[in-house]
């Protein structure tokens, strides 16, 4: 592969960029493969790529009935954190961010990680006490977070309204290491780095069987032929139970549409992530200039990538709110994705009822932030059968009622 | 040069001048104008700059479709970045400044980026910035952010009023064109209720600009006559400057109806938004003409052929005295007729067919134009302006035949229909080879609940570019004085062959600066998915969200991977059409306005004496009654020893009140909450909890049951809503055979809490008719009659620990009554305490509250609630869950008291380390705080919190963190505080 350098983009703008390869190959499927990963969005290729550069083990497939991170990995609002309250999230989230601090330099491709801090804003006494129990949580799991007065906060995001009339904002749980990142280069660069590993990234196939011979998974059958394999991992978010069922377990996943929108770009006015829970928004500023914007999820099961538009009425509202300024912009885009949600609204990395096939799923709003570590736990868990960082996330945790609930701490688990 | 025609311009009033400035300068021009054709008319050529290269940026289109031309108009409260320059009408006194450049539009440094253009392809900056890490950071991405963003940044508040209309109808027609007026006027004769939007201010769209003649009428009077006999319909509304944002699920329609924006009175909402259900949707939305993509096709002063004509015949402006044409089909023919009949130059009209054009031709050479078959435009000169273009054969790789001077370029690469609101819920296109456009299959219409399609096209919007076809397909036969055209060549490149130079400098996206280069660059590094295109070289991303780029990046697309246009497909149409303004969805829901305020009948009270409000779900609650010299935690200690030693009132008006009433009542109420409610005596009350199918405390209240079949339900204040929608949910989804009816009745009650030793005391100088002694109106009881004046019902409960009476009153009452228990209670010292006092009164006593002591993962076993889950009942809600191995397991943390050593406060929600690190390197811990207080009547800090195996710990002293790293020690003990065996509130 040949790196990509400032070096790289001088010498080829002379001849009209015209020496660049192929990002990642374009392979049929072979007969076997040791692994084959289902879903190459970012948790299904990170998965990928960390079996590749952590355990050695690089006869895998990607495959995906789509085109690469075209599912939730492209439509999310970019946001990463790690200030969760609950030790099992803070620690897969920690790791993800520590993983995507230098992911650019991992990946040699840049996926412009921009840490440039994150707030959620307190505008309740509960809120307030909620986000001091996280800040203290915060201090023994080893993640850095602090608590903001008003005033600070008010530096750190000029346009707020602070004493906004129905919900002043009484102060802010603030992680500085906080930030976001450019969606679709994560793909991407996990895309082209598993490629160069050797792996076959296979897009436009569909999974339409898996096959297991005596409790155990031996391949699965795809509109480009049966592929076989000794381990399978399943990583499409919302369609996991579909493919479940094609081997014969149930998964606790419902499936709802999250929506967000972009406003026209404008020129730099907010160098932080703002989250504000009690009234259901969160704004960040990308690099173009849009102001991207989210709130809550459709509260009816739904697969078709597009919600409600009281949703975009209640997100809207609730910014203007918090950010008055946002009256005088217009909405440029508003979309949907679906996301896979689980009982307890934290997701699942888990062996399964059927011998070699694991699953990861269950990301609901948050799964953008937590791709390098679901990956680099999964591939953990896959390769040796066990990691740290999945054990709480088992999915038979819900028999037990070993719930990882977040919503505690927010109302809205983003 | 552009300037004002002599004659024409059908939209404009030359009777009405108006004054605008443009960067400072005093611009002239007419009422009816837009801004674009105005600033043509004072030949301002350059309007803005690119957002990657900063190149010179012109109008380019005539409508929605604009690319370039964005201004920061406005000021102060009514500023507003990125408006577009083709949609707005000119008002006297408008403002506007031009974006995306420093330190002016005409000399902006940024345009030092064109010198690099060569080394800033698509997604160069995937490729770079990558080392060393910190710079991404600290200087690549805020010099990249600086120079990228289009308009200025809004800095005061909105100053301009919105709101929402509702709207229902049997059909709505989207667009007011002929296609739209024929659709409309036949469903109104039909006697639907129809609705009609138009975008712009003007009805006809293309056919009255083009002349066309309708049954030997002219196309403008055609569409006064029909206007005319649609306004004369009463069940046909007709509304101009609303555009149909957005189409979704069940015939729910967005209309954007702009009502100031063209006026200098603002006064009055700026803009309606219309929220719209309609039984069937038309879309009569027309078609966008293309660019042609050739090197040089973003100077200012290359236009879409038609806008070029919309500019002479709405406006009476022209673009330029020399306009070459280039085309690959008929239609841009008519924009040199046009021009020419205006006493215009027109050296040539450049086709890139071989075999030119149909009948048409023959008018154009009578003309004495020029026509140069098979060739095309090889490159535009100029910088900021047209000066000439040098013309090549289309069949060729760009050797120039001739120069041709020029000062405009009218191009035309064919039309697309406006398919956005067909397929914003999942209307299916066909790709129609012969007139090169995506086409609304019907067969693959948006479907309904019914399976029915909900969405139909007619006219361009289907792909009927002509009169007679338009009409056709809108159910009318006409005859016109059209001629038949020759077919249309698909050009997606110019010249065919044209090498890297020359695509680096063709232009798809103008906005965003995409290039044919760039398209093919993603194609050739792998990006083969649109969707892939699109993103990693923001083809169609820009404010017009590719409305002239798309197909045409799309077609490039499909030229490199070797795959035909179908297979490629289209990225999605997402609504809005046009963006729409944040303050038009935000409608009158601001300020004061944002959400309701729930205010209890004695607020005024409240905030006469000194309240310290605390937003509680939707209510405002007093936190404390803070008197002058007093800081408000003064305040609340008081209040608690005055409720201690005397006696204190409570606004309890804002807890959940929900009647349950039926013949299943009970046996609904012992499935929802943990205890037996439906065993309660009639007059008894009972504190119930409730919990979710998981088994975790959702919520707790007293229940009191008024009647054999009634029971009044209390919730948390924050609770009402959400229980009230919880017990529907099982009445109407699980148990819908239940003869139950719930009625949700908090703000038909006002309730004050009147607790202390002097409570009985104080309800007894109200007097009245009912019996309140310690025999007759015993604890955990209610009574109903007459308090003094008022209509009460008095539960005998406690929150407080102390001697506690709840009186409830109508609604209308509670300000009377308030202020009655106040007036009597003088000479007993009575005092109001808000809801900070009572929270620590009630953790002095060991209460939990939701909230506080629940997070959604606890179970009343946790609380040692055991006692109130009854354990004769087969189920309640919950009850499975709470049985799961992880919910019965000894090692859950419970609730136990805490007294700090050095009698300080444990900070809020701290934690209990322990020791060693989990297998993540996390910090083990055995526990937290859940409530912690300083109590005035301990004078300490006490605390509950949730401690591993707690309860058999009690005298051990623990730890906890504090932010500052520093711990406090604490000794766990019996959660009840203050007068254990419950003396206080038995007397």
């Amino acid at each position: 592969m040949r790196r990509y350098s400032v070096f790289a983009v001088a010498r080829e703008g002379l001849r009209y960029h015209t020496g660049w390869e192929r990002a990642w190959r374009s392979p049929q499927p072979k007969k076997k493969y040791d692994v084959i990963i289902v879903g190459a969005g970012g948790h299904g290729l990170a998965t990928a790529y960390y079996l590749g550069k952590n355990y050695g083990i690089t006869n895998v497939a990607i495959i995906e009935k789509g085109w690469l991170g075209g599912g939730n990995t492209g439509r999310n609002t970019t946001i990463i954190r790690s200030n969760y309250l609950q030790d099992p999230s803070a620690a897969i989230y920690d790791k993800a961010l520590k993983l995507y601090e230098n992911l650019s330099q991992d990946l040699n491709y840049n996926v412009m990680f921009s840490p440039r801090g994150l707030i959620m804003l307190a505008q309740t006494h509960h809120e307030v006490r909620g986000y001091q129990r996280t800040v203290m949580a915060n201090q023994l799991q080893g993640v850095a977070t602090e608590w903001v007065t008003p005033e600070q906060l008010k530096k750190l995001v000029p346009i707020i309204n602070i004493h906004g009339p129905r919900y002043p904002v009484m102060g802010g749980l603030y992680q500085k290491r906080g930030g976001t990142a450019r969606h679709d280069a994560v793909a991407w660069g996990y895309a082209r780095a598993c490629s160069d590993m050797g792996m076959d990234v296979i897009q436009q196939c569909e999974v339409k069987g898996v096959r297991t011979e005596g409790g155990k998974v031996v391949g699965v059958l795809t509109t480009k032929g049966d592929i076989d394999c000794d381990k399978l991992g399943m990583v499409v978010a919302g369609h996991t139970s579909v493919l479940a069922e094609m081997a014969g377990f149930r998964l606790p996943i419902e499936s709802v549409a999250l929506q967000a929108l972009v406003s026209e770009p404008i020129k730099p006015c907010m160098d932080v992530v703002v989250m504000a829970n009690t009234v259901h928004g969160y704004m960040s500023q990308s690099d173009k200039g849009e102001m991207v914007i989210g709130g809550g999820t459709d509260s009816f099961n739904n697969y078709t990538q597009r919600g409600s538009f009281h949703h975009i009425e209640e997100t809207v509202r609730a910014l203007v709110e918090t950010f008055p300024m946002v009256s005088r912009l217009k909405m440029l885009r508003q979309w949907g994705g679906i996301v896979d949600m689980t009982g307890d609204r934290s997701p699942i990395l888990s062996k399964t009822p059927v011998d070699g096939i694991f699953v990861n799923c269950g990301w609901g709003t948050g799964g953008f932030k937590a791709i390098p570590g679901s990956g680099w736990a999964m591939a953990e868990l896959m390769a040796k059968g066990h990691s740290p960082l999945t054990q709480e996330f088992d999915m038979f945790r819900f028999r037990e009622g070993k719930f990882i609930d977040e919503s505690v701490a927010a109302g809205v688990a983003h | 040069m552009s300037t004002r025609l002599a004659n024409s311009g059908r939209l404009i009033d030359r009777s009405k001048p108006v004054e605008f400035k443009f960067n400072g300068k005093r611009f002239k021009g007419y009422e009816g104008d837009t801004l674009a054709s105005a600033l043509f008319a004072n030949d301002q050529m350059m309007v803005g700059r690119s957002f990657k290269y900063h190149r010179p940026r012109g109008v380019v289109a005539s409508g929605a479709e604009e690319p370039n031309a964005l201004f920061n108009m406005g000021e102060g409260g009514r500023f507003e970045p990125n408006q577009r320059a083709t949609t707005q009408e000119l008002f006297d006194g408008l403002t506007i400044r031009s974006q995306n450049h420093w330190p002016s539009l005409e000399f902006d440094i940024g345009a030092v980026n064109q010198l690099f253009a060569r080394w800033l392809p698509a997604g160069f900056y995937y490729k770079m910035f990558i080392h060393p890490r910190p710079f991404w950071k600290h200087v690549y991405e805020p010099f990249i952010r600086q120079s990228a963003g289009l308009g200025q940044v809004p800095q005061e508040k909105d100053a301009d009023t919105y709101e929402h209309f509702y709207y229902f109808c049997d059909v709505l027609v989207v667009g007011g064109g002929i296609a739209g007026l024929a659709a409309a006027l036949k469903e109104g004769q039909a006697g639907k209720k129809v609705l009609l939007l138009e975008q712009t201010a003007d009805f006809g769209g293309r056919a009255v600009v083009d002349g066309v003649e309708i049954d030997g009428k002219s196309a403008e009077a055609w569409v006064q006559d029909t206007l005319a006999a649609l306004n004369a319909m009463p069940n046909v509304t007709v509304r101009n400057r609303n555009m149909a944002s957005g189409v979704y699920d069940h015939g729910y329609v967005l209309g954007y109806e702009r009502l100031t924006d063209h006026l200098s009175d603002k006064s009055g909402p700026r803009h309606r938004l219309w929220r719209i259900r309609a039984g069937h949707i038309i879309t009569a939305t027309g078609a966008i003409e293309r660019p042609l993509s050739f090197a040089g096709n973003d100077i200012p002063g290359v236009l879409l052929a038609a806008a070029v004509r919309d500019y002479v015949v709405n406006w009476g402006v022209s673009v330029g005295d020399r306009t070459v044409v280039v085309t690959n089909n008929d239609d841009a023919y008519r924009t040199a007729i046009i021009l020419k009949n205006a006493g215009l130059a027109v050296p040539a009209i450049i086709d890139a067919r071989a075999s030119g054009a149909g009948p048409i031709a023959a008018e154009v050479e009578k003309l004495g134009i020029r026509v140069l078959k098979g060739k095309a435009i090889a490159k535009v000169k100029g910088k900021t302006r047209v000066t000439g273009v040098k013309v090549c054969l289309q069949a060729g790789e760009g050797s120039v035949i001739e120069e041709i001077a020029c000062d405009c370029v009218a191009m035309s690469g064919g039309w697309s229909p406006v398919v956005h609101l067909w397929s914003h819920c999942g209307g299916k296109l066909n790709w129609d080879e012969d007139l090169a456009m995506f086409r609304p299959d019907p067969s693959r219409a948006p479907t309904g609940a019914d399976g029915k399609a909900f969405v139909s096209t007619v006219g361009s919007a289907s792909g009927y570019l002509s009169t007679a076809d338009v009409l056709k397909d809108a159910g009318l036969e006409v005859t016109t004085n059209e001629v038949a055209a020759a077919p249309l060549e698909p050009v997606w490149l110019m010249p065919q062959g044209a090498g890297p130079k020359l695509r680096m400098k063709a232009w798809l996206d103008y906005q965003n600066d995409v290039k044919v280069s760039d398209v093919q660059l993603a194609a050739r590094e792998g990006y083969e998915s649109v969707e892939h295109t699109k993103r990693y070289t923001t083809l169609g991303m820009a404010t017009d969200q590719g409305k002239l780029s798309n197909i045409n990046g799309l077609a490039i697309l499909s030229k490199s991977l070797d795959a035909s246009i179908p297979n490629v497909g289209t990225t999605t149409f997402r609504p809005p059409y046009t963006p729409i303004s944040m303050g038009a969805i935000t409608g009158a829901a601001r300020d004061e306005l944002f959400q309701p305020i729930h205010k209890t009948p004695m607020f005024d009270w409240h905030d006469a004496n000194g309240a310290d409000w605390e937003p509680v779900g939707h209510w405002r609650r007093t936190y404390a009654y803070v008197r002058n010299g007093e800081t408000v935690h003064d305040a609340v200690n008081r209040e608690i020893l005055n409720v201690r030693e005397n006696v204190g009132t409570l606004d309890a008006s804002t807890l959940g009140k929900i009647i349950v009433k039926g013949p299943d009542a009970g046996k609904f109420l012992d499935m929802l909450y943990t205890n037996m409610m439906s065993t309660l005596g009639v007059g008894k009350c009972r504190y119930g909890l409730m919990c979710n199918e998981n088994g975790f405390l959702s919520d707790d209240g007293v229940v009191v049951r008024l009647a054999e079949d009634t029971w009044l339900c209390h919730t948390t204040t924050g609770g009402a809503d959400r229980i009230h929608g919880w017990m529907e949910d099982w009445l109407q989804c699980e148990w819908w055979d239940w003869k139950v009816y719930t009625a949700n009745v908090t703000e038909q009650f006002a309730q004050i809490a009147v607790a202390g030793p002097k409570a009985r005391q104080l309800l007894e100088k109200l007097g009245g008719n009912m019996d309140l002694s310690k025999e007759g109106f015993p604890f955990m009881t209610y009574v109903e009659g007459k308090l003094g004046e008022f209509d009460a019902r008095i539960f005998r409960i406690s929150f407080s620990g102390e001697l506690s009476y709840e009186v409830s009153v109508p609604a209308s009452q509670g300000a009377a009554l308030w202020a009655a228990l106040q007036e009597a209670g003088k000479d007993l010292g009575v005092m109001p305490y808000g809801t900070e006092a009572m929270h620590i009164l009630r953790a002095e006593k060991g209460f939990i509250m939701i909230g506080d002591e629940t997070d959604g993962t606890i179970i009343p076993q946790d609380l040692n609630l055991q006692w109130a889950i009854s354990k004769k009942k087969e189920d309640y809600l919950g009850k499975r869950a709470q049985e799961r191995s992880f919910m019965a397991s000894p090692d859950r943390w419970k609730l136990v008291g805490l007294e700090t050593l050095d009698g300080s406060v444990i900070p809020d929600g701290s934690y209990v380390p322990a020791p060693g690190y989990n297998p993540n390197g996390q910090r083990n811990v055995q526990g937290r705080v859940t409530s912690t207080y300083y109590s005035p009547t301990l004078k300490r800090g006490i605390a509950m919190g949730l401690v591993k195996h707690g309860p058999d710990r009690m005298g051990e002293v623990i730890e906890f963190n504090r932010e500052d790293g520093t711990m406090v020690k604490a000794k766990i003990v019996d959660p009840v505080f203050y007068d254990k065996d419950g003396e206080k509130q038995n007397v």
